[in-house]
């Protein structure tokens, strides 16, 4: 019977054919946990009579989340993983290296064709590179440490198909909002997404990883990229679904029809074409996060802000996805344009995204923000809304006070 | 496993940012999360919620972050069994792993306060406010064992592995 491409991966870990709405035991080739979850997953390994973990080699840790810790209880908790990890003998990332989906990717601890669990839901980033990637809790988390293995049910699939060439000021972060107000916030639950056609074939790794990034947004399983068209340091052996695979439901999008889309408060699914939110005063900006903190992303937000100055009531932060990209902004003169302009630069992480410290927006205030979620709360404050959009979107909020299409700004550039 | 015990009703798609606010997940002390469960959704669930009680929730709860700090807020709050129409993945398998009770009911008519008994076993709530039972969604076998071990770790301390 033709598979799907999550039915194949999957197959070729359990060592037999599977196929949706199945159950299966599976090798996996790569865990990871960061300082919110792997506290609990160290003390559920231990709990488990774990001693050794399955595979040192297999494992990744990072401290992301509240880096540098704000206070004395994250601070111990950062030691408890640092502890673990020389014991272990654990590879872990310390403050200031980068979010871990950025450094899973960018250090290729992923790879095309793997499993892979995270004790984080973006997780599903690594769909990006072909790669069965999945979100789980610390329990889950340790049980893998321990054994090497998990359990799944084999999802259906959903097949995206991204035609059509994208306007200027639009980008992949447009493209995966659109699809997420389409879909819903539930509209993929238990289910997989294998996004293909020309658009996709054309996209950046960078950009897919923006694609595959908010899957979770839609309750997704795992996001699975093309791989045609995705460009490794390494040789790669593309896995393709097969001609007849049986999908949940095929979905066209003609991407060129496509105008810079903006995620409202409360939640990543309200989502609506710029024009029904510009006006809306802006108070902060950020550009960072696992969905769009990346280089090209930090080459847009410089295209609208060379030169310029933001506007004086917007607070722009920047938290670069990783010590690499920040530094290669540093190199190309990306940095110091944004700097210019007003930006404050923010450790390589999580920063202001999950609300832990580093950019807590006031009372009654608007963000425009590049990251994936905007649950209320979200940024440590419940008493303010947050807007999500690309980071031209953010940039364009920055410089104007508020809500703007970028593609206005562009366009007086001569962009 | 047979839960008796009070509902407090809630709607839709209710974000593990209103389960727990990231801000709070720092920590160890599953105490300290039970203080600021449901929070931002209703200030006054910790001071009112009872040992034994009976969380009721529509589609999609606990979607957003892999945060096990979700469920263990919940467990530690008192409450016995979450109950939803149906629950967003990673908060169903951590509430699993960690031994907290979760009973997807595609259809029920409970009002705040109903009581209820509910029987994980055979997957029925019966409100005996109002006299009517409801039939939940089956549990995958491993699941059931997982919770029937009180969670993951109890039950790969005993079998080791996984077993279908
Ligand atoms: S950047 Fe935000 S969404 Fe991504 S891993 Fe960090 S907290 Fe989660």
């Amino acid at each position: 019977m033709p598979q799907t491409i999550v039915e194949k991966i999957i197959s070729n870990h359990a060592g037999k054919k599977v196929y949706r709405g199945e159950m299966a035991v599976v090798d996996v080739d790569m865990v990871m946990a960061t300082d919110t979850t792997a506290p609990l997953t160290i003390q559920a390994f231990k709990r488990m009579g774990g001693e050794k973990v399955w595979d040192p080699e297999k494992m990744v840790l990072v401290i992301d989340h509240a880096s540098p810790p704000p206070n004395q209880a994250i601070a111990v908790l950062h030691d408890l993983m640092r502890e673990f990890a020389k014991e272990q003998n654990i590879k872990l990332y310390d403050i200031g290296a980068g979010i871990c989906h950025q450094l899973m990717v960018e250090n290729h601890h992923v790879k095309p064709g793997q499993i892979v669990l995270g004790a984080d839901s973006h997780t599903c980033t690594y769909g990006a590179l072909g790669a069965f990637a999945t979100g789980v809790g610390s329990t889950d988390l340790a049980g893998a440490m321990l054994t090497g293995s998990t359990w799944v049910k084999v999802p259906d699939t959903i097949k995206v198909e991204l035609n059509g060439e994208l306007q200027a000021g639009v980008y992949a972060k447009d493209i995966i909002l659109h699809l997420v107000g389409l879909l819903g916030i539930e509209g993929a639950t238990y289910q997989a997404i294998e996004f293909t056609g020309e658009a996709v074939k054309a996209m950046s790794l960078d950009s897919r990883m923006t694609l595959a990034n908010m899957v979770i947004e839609m309750g997704g399983k795992a996001g699975l990229v093309d791989m045609a068209g995705l460009e490794l340091p390494y040789e790669f052996e593309p896995i393709t679904p097969d001609e007849g695979a049986k999908y949940a439901k095929v979905i066209s999008i003609d991407v060129s029809e496509i105008e810079p889309r903006v995620a409202g408060p409360h939640s990543p699914d309200n989502v609506k074409p710029i024009s029904e939110f510009e006006g809306v005063p802006i108070q902060q900006a950020f550009i960072g996060s696992c969905t769009n903190g990346r280089l090209e992303d930090l080459h847009e937000a410089a295209k609208i802000l060379k030169g310029k100055k933001i506007h004086p009531n917007v607070r722009f932060l920047i938290a670069p996805a990783s010590r690499k990209v920040y530094l290669e902004a540093v190199k190309d003169g990306t940095a110091q344009i944004l700097t210019e302009a007003g930006a404050t630069f923010l450790p390589s992480g999580c920063g202001p995204c999950v609300g832990t410290h580093l950019g807590v927006p006031g009372n009654n205030e608007n963000i425009a923000s590049s990251t994936n979620r905007n649950f209320r709360g979200r940024m440590g404050n419940p008493n303010s809304n947050i807007y999500l959009g690309s980071p031209s979107f953010v940039a364009a909020a920055a410089l104007n006070g508020e809500i703007v299409n970028p593609q206005k700004v562009l366009d007086e550039e001569g962009n | 496993m047979k839960f008796v015990g009070k509902a407090h009703v809630y709607g839709d798609n209710i974000d593990t940012d209103r389960i727990i606010p990231g801000k709070y997940t720092k920590t160890l002390d599953l105490q300290q999360l039970a203080d600021h469960v449901l929070e931002d959704l209703d200030p006054e669930f910790s001071k009112k919620v009872q040992k034994g009680d009976i969380l009721v929730a529509g589609d999609n709860f606990g979607c957003g972050s892999s945060r096990e700090q979700a469920p263990l807020a919940i467990k530690t709050s008192g409450v016995s069994v979450v109950i939803a129409h149906y629950f967003a993945r990673i908060f169903f398998r951590n509430a699993i792993n960690i031994g907290l009770a979760v009973i997807e009911l595609p259809e029920y008519d409970i009002q705040p306060g109903d009581e209820l008994e509910v029987d994980i076993t055979t997957g029925t709530v019966h409100n005996k406010t109002n006299g009517k039972t409801f039939y939940g969604t089956k549990m995958p076998q491993v699941m059931v064992d997982i919770l029937n071990e009180n969670g993951l770790e109890n039950y790969l301390k005993k079998h080791k592995t996984y077993k279908l």
